[in-house]
């Protein structure tokens, strides 16, 4: 709270005119936790019997988890007392210096304002863990336990990382309702197989598997909100079409393609009952609606220019987000008839690729703003303030950003090492990850599931 | 084919060799037994045959043969006979009377039997020969109506047919890309000419630095822009098939000007 408000002293002018368009956070504080993140203390849990050789997976795992979120400040291991409480029951009122009463944790050296703690056991070769989510701090003393959760699996290193996921994704939710990267899943094209085909991989980059077996140019994807399908460009049949695959079992569905030289760039809306696209039938590519199937579409912009990219707002579908012209391309809104445009981005550089994040306030896009032509970097924007931060730097060409389920972590194509791979990153810039290898790979959308 | 041999042959020749073909096992016994019994002798019986001398009155047949035994439709073949003993001789399918003795050359359009019958006093002499008459192999697929400097579709679309080069983030058709798609609405009218049923592809291409999705609606615009003019010059709309490319296909792949301008192109492709 001190922190936010220095903050707001020093940029006084500028929030009076953020206030103008509504209760608008400064992008900075807004990526790195609005001022004041929780400080957690996660203690190494341990276990009994056989569950003692999988603690090692599992305390690394649920740290891992719980950093990686950008929702905490990791409290470090090393300032922490020599006894940790494993359960409720070994909590002490009276400090003690020993660990065992939470304000040894509230104040320093640890200085946590909650604790994470537990153990596990082999029950019937069954893995289970007991975990704890306490508030440290003495003026919550009344009621400190905010999490209590019986998590099981199997007697092995996958049984100990599941059970580490579900109590960190439990914990994660507990501070502003951000849903866990567990279980989902990013689509995107890759040549690997010699043609572009679309593909799908966990959100950590395990499992890459083929949706497609086109052999042809399948690029570009979108996902449905539930992450049953995928929208996707495809030269199969000559020209560019549009076509719709399960993403169960790759099995395309049927898509009416408007008779035209360009359909193109496709995505569902935040409802998953429509699907926006380009469309050159009208002459000029031009933003449609359509149907799942691509039955009574419906032209919506009106533009004497290039109009690609339709992205609906995930909280307002009278909101949508496109790319188009005149002059170099950049970032415009429109409502659903295609009314009251508005240019987002200022008009420097090229614009290009925005991608709502689930609170329906900020944008992800790819952007030259500072660099030459085709320099791109990510940004993010707040698109009430047209506050914007830069999160690539120009290491290689950085396109596509794609927002992850819980909000703080984007996908992204980038060059920094050669041909174009996908890399995961956190909204900061922070933990930047590989997660492709083999091939090009490009187009990056990270679906629910 | 071998049963077919007798087809041509008439009851009342079918007879006449029964009886000559028993006479003919009656007259060998005759010569290896001692003791012959008597023979039923109610009617005149022939007498019995002496080595060096066949009974004149008896027509024999002692050669027929057809060289080669098989042709292509259209060739020739050669029949040649030698009878004995024969009042008449003559063959069937056509030929009819000939010599005692003889040759002839036939011609058949399909498999055929000759039968050649000789006719003698004491008995009739038949003998068949077949010609077997194949189909040609099939010939080879008619050659293309040859005309000067036609070649392929594909190889005509690339040597005849320039891109034309645009700027960047433009659709506008340049003077050199007028001058160059002027040449080429010609040089299409010359190759619709030479494969009438041919259409052509229209690719839009882009350099690498605007965005692809971008891209697709520029090369899109390209593609367009570019058919339009070749309209305006009389080249039917419906020989021209637009596709854009976007960046997803560039003929050059360094970053640097000289490659991007290769790249912002309409370029010329054969309609598969």
């Amino acid at each position: 709270m001190t922190r936010k408000t220095v903050f707001l002293i020093a940029a006084l002018p500028v929030i009076g005119a953020a206030l103008l368009f509504g209760q608008n956070v400064d992008i900075r504080e807004w990526i790195t936790g609005k001022g004041g993140k929780p400080a957690i203390a996660v203690t190494d849990f341990r276990g009994s019997g056989a569950a003692q050789p999988l603690m090692g997976t599992f305390n690394s795992t649920l740290f891992s988890d719980l950093d990686s979120s950008s929702l905490f400040e990791m409290k470090p291991k090393s300032n922490f007392p020599l006894s940790n409480p494993q359960r409720p029951e070994d909590l002490r009122p009276e400090d003690n210096k020993q660990g065992l009463a939470l304000v040894d944790w509230a104040g320093p050296p640890v200085n946590a304002t909650h604790i994470a703690f537990g153990y596990s056991a082999a029950v019937n070769g069954v893995l289970v863990l007991y975990g704890y989510l306490y508030d440290t701090r003495p003026e919550n003393s009344q009621a400190p336990q905010l999490l209590y959760g019986r998590y099981t699996g199997s007697l092995d290193a996958a049984g100990a990382t599941k059970v580490a996921h579900e109590f960190a994704n439990d914990i994660i939710q507990k501070f502003g309702g951000a849903a866990s990267l567990l279980g989902s899943r990013i689509y995107f094209s890759s040549n690997r197989s010699g043609a572009d085909e679309i593909w799908a991989m966990d959100w950590d980059g395990n499992n890459q598997k083929a949706l497609t077996n086109l052999k042809s140019l399948s690029i570009m994807p979108g996902v449905s909100p539930d992450g049953s399908r995928v929208a996707f460009t495809s030269y199969a049949k000559g020209t560019p079409r549009i076509m719709i695959a399960s993403t169960e079992n790759g099995r395309l569905l049927p898509f009416y393609n408007q008779e035209a030289s360009l359909n193109t760039t496709p995505n569902f809306t935040p409802d998953g009952k429509q699907i926006y696209y380009a469309s050159s039938a009208s002459g000029l590519a031009q933003i449609f609606v359509a149907g799942l199937d691509g039955q009574g579409f419906r032209r919506i912009s009106r533009r004497e220019a290039i109009a690609v990219e339709p992205k609906v707002n995930p909280k307002n579908s009278n909101v949508v987000l496109f790319v188009s012209g005149p002059g170099p391309q950049q970032i415009y809104k429109m409502d659903a008839e295609g009314s009251n445009v508005e240019r987002i981005t200022n008009g420097e550089g090229e614009a290009s690729n925005p991608s709502w994040n689930p609170d329906g306030q900020h944008i992800a896009f790819s952007w030259t703003r500072g660099y030459a032509k085709g320099d791109w970097n990510v940004f993010v924007m707040d698109i009430g303030s047209k506050q914007y931060i830069q999160l690539t730097h120009s290491e290689g060409r950085n396109e596509n950003p794609n927002w992850a389920p819980d909000g703080r972590h984007l996908v992204f194509t980038s060059t920094r090492n050669g041909r174009p791979q996908l890399y995961t990153m956190l909204a900061d810039g922070t933990q930047v990850k590989q997660l492709t290898q083999t091939g090009t790979n490009r187009y990056p959308v990270w679906g629910a599931k | 084919m071998k049963t077919n041999a007798w087809y041509p042959v008439r009851p009342s020749t079918r007879a006449s060799v029964a009886l000559a073909v028993a006479l003919t096992v009656f007259a060998a016994g005759c010569k290896k037994k001692v003791v012959v019994p008597p023979p039923p002798p109610p009617i005149a019986a022939p007498e019995a045959p002496k080595v060096n001398q066949p009974a004149p009155s008896t027509a024999a047949v002692t050669d027929f043969t057809v060289e080669p035994s098989t042709i292509e439709r259209g060739q020739t073949a050669n029949l040649r006979w030698a009878t004995t003993g024969a009042t008449e001789v003559s063959i069937n399918n056509g030929i009819g009377t000939v010599a005692a003795s003889g040759a002839r050359s036939v011609r058949p359009d399909v498999t055929t039997t000759y039968t050649l019958t000789a006719t003698g006093p004491g008995g009739n002499a038949t003998r068949t020969a077949t010609v077997s008459v194949t189909a040609p192999p099939p010939p080879p697929p008619p050659a293309p109506v040859v005309r000067s400097n036609v070649g392929t579709l594909e190889s005509r679309v690339a040597s005849d047919l320039q891109d034309a080069l645009f700027d960047y983030d433009s659709n506008n058709i340049r003077d050199d890309a007028r001058a160059a798609l002027t040449v080429d609405a010609a040089s299409l009218q010359k190759i619709f000419a030479d494969f009438p049923n041919a259409s052509i592809n229209l690719e839009g291409h882009c350099d690498e630095r605007g965005s692809a999705e971008y891209n697709l609606g520029l090369g899109d615009r390209r593609a367009s822009a570019v058919r339009d003019f070749l309209v305006q010059l009389g080249i039917p709309a419906a020989k021209i098939k637009t596709i854009s490319y976007g960046k997803e296909r560039p003929q050059c792949t360094e970053a640097n000007e000289s490659c991007w301008q290769k790249n912002r192109r309409g370029h010329f492709s054969a309609n598969q």
